[in-house]
């Protein structure tokens, strides 16, 4: 039971990963690639953490594993718009209604 | 099952890694390529804790925490020397 939960998890957070990495290839502009990577790199990451907590199913473990998705969840959002700030201060070129 | 299940994550984590990997190289301006670099980050934490299980040393999460700070940080410099590039 708990390695068809943690596959199934393990499968889900990779899927996502190769989503937003499918996405920053394929995406027309900057904001879209980010849009890509930010939101399903985190989620990606997040399923993989959660995989993890239940293999191990140990209270340090998950204690650990719940502070790297608080951390993503922190940081990516900031990371995110730091950058698309910097890239429209710039004048990174848009691609079309966005023109 | 637990094995056959980490090779395809591998697998499928290996083929993210190379597709950012392209956007890293191509990319037509330095925003897009911190992107990548932060979604790269990203692929290999997932890639530490999917080495964690099938090593069963549960310590590697540390290294994630510790990538996933350095990535952040990294961005947020980036970001700051982009800014104060256009401003000179």
């Amino acid at each position: 039971m708990r390695d068809i939960i943690v596959s199934i998890l393990l499968l889900a957070g990779a899927g996502f990963m190769l989503l937003a990495a499918v996405g920053i290839v394929r995406l027309p502009d900057l904001p879209t690639r980010m849009h890509a990577s930010t939101k399903a790199g985190a989620m990606g990451a997040m399923f993989t953490m959660a995989g993890v907590a239940f293999f191990f199913a140990d209270g340090v473990v998950l204690a650990r594993a719940f502070a790297i998705v608080v951390f993503i969840l922190i940081t990516s959002p900031i990371a995110a718009h730091v950058i698309g700030r910097a890239g429209y201060f710039i004048g990174t070129p848009l691609s079309g209604a966005a023109r | 099952m637990i094995p056959f299940v980490i090779n395809i994550v591998y697998f499928l984590l290996s083929l993210a890694l190379l597709l950012a990997f392209i956007r890293l190289t191509r990319g037509p301006s330095l925003p897009d390529r911190v992107v990548a670099l932060e979604l790269i980050a990203s692929i290999v934490v997932g890639f530490v804790g999917v080495h964690a299980i099938d090593t069963g040393i549960s310590s590697l999460l540390d290294v994630a925490i510790v990538i996933a700070l350095t990535a952040f940080l990294a961005a947020i410099g980036f970001a700051r020397f982009l800014e104060r590039g256009t401003q000179e």
